[in-house]
């Protein structure tokens, strides 16, 4: 091992809880991180919705004054952030956690202490995010702050500081967790387990990792420039020295329409694994879903300035644009068809799993309609900044993100904790948010096509908004009562729910063929993989001269990619089978924890301006106390020689 | 519904230890690339999109300044190409530092190892020369749109070469096993900088109380130390793992190239490209 060969000084000894708050502070389990991710981002999603609920109170009645307009900036700004960087990516990030190990036949994921790095840096950044709240004053220059209002003069406070320095945090545990998940894709696939037989769920991952390891350095340049003209004086958008505030736009842009690519193909993969399996039937069409996902991921670089047909970027521009945008909706139409085709003729299963996966593919479709609409510049002149681009959005990233993700939990949740979450209370969830969500953001479409604007605190009586805004409000009420209806059914399926076997749904892929919910190791013998969906033609295996018969995805004359049927007796292990006492997984770490908060202590406290002399080493401290843990983490190695020896 | 029991799910083969899986020893991994080497290219890849955005906003605000010092008026494309040169002849160390640690030669790997970290260090000393330089001719990046762009952009590569001496250096630490090897070691790079900051200081009255009769005991006592050390570290070394030691310089190379072929892009869009820029294209127009 790299490590062992050198003697460095152990800075702090090797944790061993097993249980408790330090088992789960030390962990680099992928599963434990995964439920880690799972939980945060959903406490996250509980503030940004109650961020919304006070803003549907306000705008409930014209003229209302239920909170100030400067609350209300602060709300729809950490709305907006929350939902994007703590809510959707991260539970994604859950799932990616959770399953992509189990998916590939993999004991954990390629680098586990960064893994748990990246945890705790979004955590710390969530936190830095909403310290504003503490101290009030809040982010408030909206999710995508543009400049130069959120220059000096204009932003006073810390309000845009603590959403830029935020961010850069959240950027860095990003970029770690992708940088992570495409290299254990890439590198961990279970023998035989080609390319074109991983599962779409695995795909869309893998796709994700990409898009933001190439996404996110723009917005990480884009934050520095704006942190440095605010923080130091620097020229980038400041008109007056030269500057140009649409070099912003640019920038924001073409890092944040890749972003939402980032939100969605998450709950796309989710889908495409819940949908095959109620409705008993392979994917529709496997490689245009893949090369779908993959087109939707390049294209996304090419339709930033969408963002931005009204700032006058001139008609050659304009047309381009345009057109790439109305290009992307094709492969995303593809994805769509080949949904119904799977579900077509299927022996469909219509349980909670199944009903949030069919009101994604319903919802995303509404909502990429809407979409196509402001690919035309003339009509989103029009649309610019009203409630129609507010339904638009909500329709992809509520009625399409968070539908899929909801799917992927009741779909999962056997898997995760052994028990079923519970099924009547899960429809009653369903249908009330369904009815909800609808409720609130399809009025929202005339408002804005009724010239009602986005981001104002309040509206003019008489304009003949205020049924649509009431009832608006009351599905927002809606959808709380349904988060809470989950709420209640995740602890009262705790010790209640069904007991769930390996594989409750009769699945497909590999995460079925272990128990429910996994042992530390996950596999006790590494699966050598055939085909793709290869635990259902196992289990079915006259199925599989049918499939052949068709050319389908059989392996027959199809090169594995790591050889593994020719594998060598070697690389068995001296272990064999021995019911997982042989496998040693990697020890726990109190590193990955260390460097995270030396980090954001670091960035953080480059907000600290005066006086002078704290402005460099507080953030000194931070960035030194991060490297000397650095160090120790390098040094570590990744399992204790002692360990290693008395075979757990 | 088949309900497969785990155990005996058909296929199973391999049992690898997981401890394989976690450090990715290239022989375990699906493409056969260690996963650390892996991560090195993808994090290049990502890096590529980070100095390209920083290049592109250099290239978006040229020309644009409403107010000097102008490049034309302060860049000095000679001494420039001379640090230049200095960082690519690092490259060249970097890849004998491979070579002599892949052909089992340890003392020829730590001695190339240590040439490139010092190659990237007087790359560096031209750049805090060059700055102050800039600062004293009134370019700082508050100046104008140049000054903020040119100092972001060359400053964030700087702090590349530098993470990147870091790394060099605590690899030839490593190498270095026993107390007389690591005191050599210590002893040669703490002279080495002596050296650097003395003669900087001396010449360029960067720090202002180290100059004339402190700057050459400075740098007396500096030379000494590197001779020392050099001496300390003459000595047969031995290395215990050729290959994992040699797969981490192989990592650390990359980022190095890699750094090194972003200052060629920078040197000829800031450097050759912009030499002449003077009056902004915004004078030009009656701005």
């Amino acid at each position: 091992m790299t490590s062992t060969a050198v003697k460095f000084p152990t800075f702090i000894a090797r944790p061993r809880a097993e249980h408790g708050l330090w088992s789960w502070i030390t962990t680099i389990d992928h599963k434990r991180i995964g439920t880690l991710y799972g939980v945060t981002a959903f406490v996250f999603f509980l503030i940004g919705g109650v961020e919304a609920l006070i803003m549907r109170t306000q705008l409930m009645s014209p003229e209302n004054d239920f909170v100030s307009p400067e609350v209300y900036n602060q709300l729809f700004t950490m709305h907006g952030t929350t939902m994007v960087f703590l809510v959707i990516m991260p539970l994604s990030a859950a799932f990616f956690n959770w399953l992509i190990p189990l998916q590939i036949g993999a004991r954990d994921v390629a680098f586990p202490r960064l893994n748990a790095f990246s945890y705790w840096l979004f955590l710390f950044g969530g936190i830095l995010l909403n310290v504003g709240w503490l101290t009030g004053e809040a982010p408030n220059a909206g999710w995508f702050s543009y400049a130069n209002l959120t220059e000096k003069p204009y932003s006073i406070g810390h309000g845009v500081t603590y959403w830029i320095l935020g961010l850069q945090v959240l950027g860095v545990a990003s970029l770690a967790a992708s940088f992570n998940f495409i290299i254990t894709i890439v590198n961990l696939r279970a023998p035989g387990m080609s390319f074109m037989k991983l599962p779409v769920f695995v795909w869309m991952t893998l796709v994700v990792g990409v898009l933001i390891i190439f996404a996110f350095p723009i917005i990480t340049v884009a934050l520095i420039q704006i942190q440095f003209d605010r923080l130091y004086g620097l020229n980038f958008f400041r008109p007056e020295a030269g500057g140009d505030p649409v070099m912003w736009q640019h920038m924001f842009w073409l890092f944040g329409h890749p972003e939402v690519y980032i939100l969605i193909l998450p709950a796309m993969g989710i889908v495409s694994e819940v949908l095959p399996t109620f409705s008993r039937k392979p994917l529709f069409g496997y490689p245009f879903v893949v090369f779908a996902g993959v087109s939707i991921a390049f294209m996304g670089f090419f339709v930033w300035s969408h963002h931005m047909f009204t700032v006058g970027l001139g008609p050659a521009a304009t047309a381009a644009f345009s057109l790439s945008t109305m290009a992307i909706a094709v492969p995303t139409g593809i994805k769509i068809f080949n949904w119904v085709g799977t579900m077509y003729k299927g022996h469909l299963r219509l349980n909670t799993a199944m009903l949030f996966a069919i009101g994604f593919v319903t919802m995303f479709v509404v909502g990429g309609m809407s979409g196509v609409t402001h690919a035309s510049p003339p009509t989103d002149a029009q649309q610019q900044d009203t409630y129609y681009i507010v339904a638009h959005f909500h329709y992809v990233l509520f009625g399409g993100s968070m539908l899929g993700l909801f799917s992927g939990a009741y779909y999962w949740w056997p898997k995760f904790t052994g028990r079923f979450l519970n099924e009547k209370i899960g429809q009653v969830h369903f249908w009330l948010m369904l009815v909800g969500f609808n409720l609130t953001f399809f009025p929202m479409h005339w408002l804005g096509l009724d010239g009602m604007p986005r981001r104002i605190f309040t509206y003019a009586t008489g304009m003949g908004w205020d049924s649509s805004n009431y009832w608006a409000t009351i599905g927002s009420y809606l959808i709380a009562v349904a988060v809470l209806v989950f709420i209640f059914n995740v602890f009262y399926s705790r010790k209640r729910g069904a007991v769930a076997g390996a594989d409750p749904w009769d699945g497909r892929t590999l995460e079925w063929t272990i128990p429910s919910p996994p042992p530390e190791y996950n596999f006790k013998v590494i699966p050598h993989v055939k085909y793709r969906d290869d635990f259902w033609y196992t289990k079915h295996p006259e199925l599989v001269a049918e499939m052949e018969g068709h050319g389908g995805h059989g392996s027959a004359g199809h090169k594995t990619i790591s050889g593994a049927a020719d594998m060598p007796p070697g690389i068995t292990g001296e272990h064999g089978d021995t019911g997982g006492h042989g496998v040693h997984m990697p020890d726990k770490s109190y590193y990955p924890i260390l460097v995270a908060a030396g980090l954001t202590f670091g960035v953080g406290t480059l907000l600290i301006q005066e006086p002078v002399i704290l402005r460099w080493i507080l953030p000194a401290i931070g960035f030194t106390f991060a490297f000397v843990s650095g160090l120790g983490w390098a040094f570590e190695p990744v399992n204790e020689p002692a360990a290693a020896n008395d075979g757990h | 519904m088949a309900q497969a029991p785990a155990a005996t799910y058909p296929h199973g083969q391999a049992n690898l230890p997981a401890e394989s899986h976690a450090s990715g020893h290239a022989e375990n991994t699906s493409t056969g690339l260690g996963h650390r080497k892996l991560l090195m290219w993808t994090f290049l890849g990502s890096e590529c999109m980070f100095f390209g955005s920083l290049i592109a906003t250099y290239l978006v605000y040229r020309n644009q300044n409403l107010n000097g010092p102008y490049p034309s008026e302060i860049i000095d494309v000679p001494i420039t190409s001379l640090s230049t040169f200095v960082l690519l002849m690092s490259s060249l160390a970097m890849v004998l530092a491979l070579n002599g640690i892949q052909r089992n030669k340890p003392r020829l790997g730590r001695f190339w190892t240590l040439m490139t970290a010092a190659l990237g260090s007087v790359f560096l000393f031209f750049q805090v020369f060059e700055f102050h330089e800039f600062a004293i001719h009134g370019l700082t990046p508050r100046t104008n749109l140049f000054g903020t762009t040119f100092f972001t952009l060359t400053g964030f590569h700087g702090a590349h070469v530098t993470l990147g001496v870091v790394l060099l250096l605590i690899m030839a630490f490593v190498f270095s096993r026993s107390g007389r090897e690591k005191l050599g070691l210590v002893l040669a790079v703490s002279g080495f900088y002596a050296v650097g900051v003395a003669l900087l200081a001396h010449f360029f009255k960067i720090i202002p109380p180290i100059v004339g009769a402190p700057a050459f005991v400075i740098t007396a006592l500096g030379l000494a130390a590197m001779a020392g050390g050099g001496y300390l570290l003459a000595k047969p070394a031995a290395v215990r793992n050729v290959k994992a030691v040699s797969e981490n310089l192989e990592i650390t190379g990359l980022y190095w190239h890699f750094v090194d072929i972003v200052w060629i892009v920078i040197f000829t869009v800031v450097y050759l490209i912009s030499a002449n820029d003077g009056l902004g294209l915004a004078q030009g127009l009656g701005h």
